[in-house]
């Protein structure tokens, strides 16, 4: 069996700041790391190698310096890791990016035949969810998003059956195997790597691939030129104007402090005491 | 399968960097074991970069590693609550390439220099803890960490694992850190648009400025405050002795001293509007001379704050890491080269080549300086309040004869030490710092 899991490098959200003057994400200084959801495709992608036997590669498009995030999942024991990287990707929206990841998924293919592509439910950096379905369609796979749990898998027959969330519950469905797994968070809980490993990471060679190597046919749908998204405006949420008091709560009773409460409330929404009075009376 | 490299390096801080670049260099396999996520994630440093250290291995390092602006002036104020007097130097000469000393953000720098380290040929890996040295009698073999199949030999071992070692705690090399020689620094960076730090600091683009203080600033504590410049934040900081936190009769805590800080008279417009970007505090070993542990061992040498090796006069201590990583590793080489057995004996030449360097020479120039200070409070408290004074008194025209006012100065210095007690203290001053 061979699995694909695509992951991206993001910049670690939780440390993110964004520039007081001009708006815009300050990515300098902020650690790189590969978007958590991806580790939950990763996990579910080994745990199957390890049920099932063969191998995972994972896979990835991004600036050189993603070469890091590629050795991160070696490092829990993916067997190969190639990064698309190629100027002429800069700047590629969802669409462009999946075009791009479909090409070099069937490039992949041609060395070994791909039987599962993963990815994580969507990026925190972009919050799309759009570029596992778009690699699905290209490369013409059943598409199953937001997946909980992977109840059967026979390889023989080619048939998968999964647990996916859905509005309002639970569905499980049965597809066909070859298919595009978009992995929900916290569905598995992602292995520690060993030593042994950890030294094969940063030793391993990752396979760089540029635009031709990734098999692109059309140059006219990578990078800027095959990404119709605009970003028009960015803006952060309007600061509330109104601002927090702080009631002193040591000396005096609960009682107090709950009259004083309701004091204020009423002060500041006249008005207030006499719909509820009305209400009561009612 | 057993592992094995001709060095491991722990810690991937300016040490363990300088180290493990200097080994890879040589053509040596190295690995290198960080615990943080990635370098520089736990590294905390004020920070100034002085170039000399980093260029005698990279000497084309202003190339690529991220530097935020070169100093050109130099500020020493000495505080009193609401005033300061300070000497500054400035100097066009700062102001040549090469450049002598540059502010830096260490996230920043860190990152880039592990990359060097990478492209060394050195094998790094993050988020591993070495919890043991293993040990063939006594001789450091190898180190285990804290992952399954943990255990990852090597011809020796570099320790560069900061001022808290807890490995050669355990491995018995020193004993624990004492709160005396070790102080306790809080610093926050906050973010200003750059043409604002220009027009405060009265500096051109790329121009940098660091403020030393020392005085009231520490609440009576033995300590030192500090401001940078950097391309579009200023770091701010304060830090004293552990031992004195400890005994603090404010019990003054390291964050409210610098948000105290922060509030002087003198300093508060220079940050005024400044946004908070990042908050951290760490020890600084600061014990001096004295505080520096047997360094080399069989199979193992000491480097950066993990050794104490810090000038807390002069406040540099990255580029003693660096030095003292780059030199442990030397003699590795070298002795490798020479095939030497990797035994205490051989590598003795480590603290050896420390002593006829700036390290140890620096380092023992001020051995006295930590245990009179730490005695002699009143260069933090009564002598910079004194000096302040005088300056108000000597620049307030009030019809005052300026004799009368002399008079009163002298007077002001005798009556808070009195004359024995000031020769005493001109001594013990001239004895921390000859």
């Amino acid at each position: 069996m061979h699995i694909v899991v695509c992951i991206k490098q993001v910049p670690d959200s939780a440390q993110i700041r964004v520039h007081p003057v001009t708006n815009t994400i300050m990515r300098q200084g902020v650690p790189a790391i590969v978007n958590p959801y991806d580790l939950f495709a990763l996990e579910e992608a080994l745990r199957l190698k390890d049920r099932f036997g063969g191998r995972v590669t994972v896979l990835c498009m991004g600036p050189p310096q993603a070469e890091d995030s590629l050795r991160k999942c070696v490092s829990f024991g993916a067997d190969d890791a190639i990064l698309v990287t190629d100027r002429a990707f800069a700047g590629a929206d969802t669409l462009a990016t999946s075009y791009a990841l479909a090409s070099a998924i069937r490039q992949i293919g041609r060395e070994q035949a791909v039987d599962l592509v993963f990815t994580g439910k969507q990026t925190v950096d972009g919050d799309t969810a759009q570029v596992g379905p778009g690699i699905a369609k290209r490369l013409g796979l059943q598409l199953l998003t937001y997946v909980s749990r992977i109840v059967e898998l026979d390889m023989d027959a080619k048939k998968i059956v999964i647990e996916r969330r859905a509005e309002g519950g639970v569905q499980v469905l049965r597809t066909a195997v070859p298919c595009l797994i978009t992995m929900l968070e916290n569905t598995n809980e992602l292995r520690f790597a060993s030593m042994p490993s950890m030294i094969n990471a940063a030793r391993v060679p990752i396979r760089r691939w540029n635009k031709d190597d990734a098999g692109i046919e059309d140059i006219e749908k990578i990078g800027l030129k095959g990404s119709p998204t605009v970003v028009s405006k960015v803006f952060g949420p309007t600061p509330r104007t109104e601002k927090a008091e702080m009631l002193a709560v040591e000396e005096s009773s609960l009682r107090d402090v709950s009259l004083n409460l309701i004091q204020r409330l009423f002060t500041r929404h006249p008005g207030l005491e006499q719909q509820l009075l009305e209400r009561s009376d009612a | 399968m057993k592992e094995k490299f001709d060095a491991i390096v722990v810690g991937a801080g300016p040490a363990g960097n300088a180290a493990a670049y200097t080994l890879a260099k040589a053509g040596l396999s190295v690995l290198q074991i960080e615990r943080g996520e990635y370098p520089g994630s736990k590294n905390v440093q004020g920070a100034i970069l002085y170039s000399d250290a980093l260029e005698k291995m990279i000497p084309d390092f202003r190339e690529d590693a991220p530097l935020e602006r070169h100093v050109i002036e130099q500020r020493q104020w000495v505080l009193s609550k609401d005033s300061y007097v300070g000497a500054h130097y400035r100097s066009d000469a700062f102001n040549h390439e090469p450049y002598n000393r540059y502010t830096i953000i260490r996230a920043q720098f860190d990152k880039w220099f592990s990359s060097k380290v990478r492209e060394a040929g050195a094998l790094v890996i993050c988020e591993t803890t070495v919890d043991h040295l293993i040990m063939d009698g006594e001789q450091v073999v190898g180190v285990q960490c804290d992952r399954e199949h943990g255990d990852v030999y090597a011809d020796v071992v570099i320790l560069a694992d900061g001022v808290n070692s807890v490995l050669a705690r355990k491995a018995g090399f020193h004993g624990e850190i004492e709160a005396a020689n070790v102080a306790l620094a809080v610093k926050e960076i906050l973010f200003m648009p750059e043409e604002t730090i220009q027009e405060r600091f009265n500096i051109g683009e790329e121009e940098g400025v660091v403020i030393e203080m020392i005085g009231s600033i520490t609440d009576g504590m033995m300590g030192t405050g500090f401001l940078y410049t950097n391309k579009e934040s200023l770091t701010i900081g304060v830090g004293c002795m552990l031992s004195d936190f400890k005994t603090s009769p404010n019990r003054t805590s390291p964050y409210a001293m610098l948000e105290q800080m922060k509030r002087h008279p003198s300093i508060a417009p220079l940050i005024a509007g400044g946004e908070m970007k990042e908050y951290c505090a760490h020890l600084i070993p600061e014990g001096g001379y004295r505080a520096v542990p047997k360094v080399a061992g069989n199979g193992w040498m000491i480097a950066g704050d993990s050794g104490g090796f810090v000038n807390a006069v002069h406040r540099e201590g990255s580029n003693l890491a660096m030095t003292t990583g780059r030199v442990a590793a030397e003699t590795y080489i070298e002795a490798r080269a020479a095939g030497k057995p990797m035994t205490e004996a051989t590598l003795r030449a480590y603290p050896e080549k420390l002593k006829n360097s700036f390290v140890m020479k620096d380092l023992h120039k001020y051995r006295d300086m930590p245990q009179i200070f730490h005695h002699n409070k009143q260069f933090f408290t009564t002598y910079p309040d004194l000096v302040n004074d005088a300056a108000r008194t000597m620049l307030t025209v009030d019809g005052v004869d300026k004799k009368t006012k002399e008079k009163a100065v002298m007077s002001s210095f005798r009556k808070a030490r009195g004359l024995p007690g000031m020769f005493g203290d001109a001594f013990k001053f001239w004895r921390a710092v000859r």
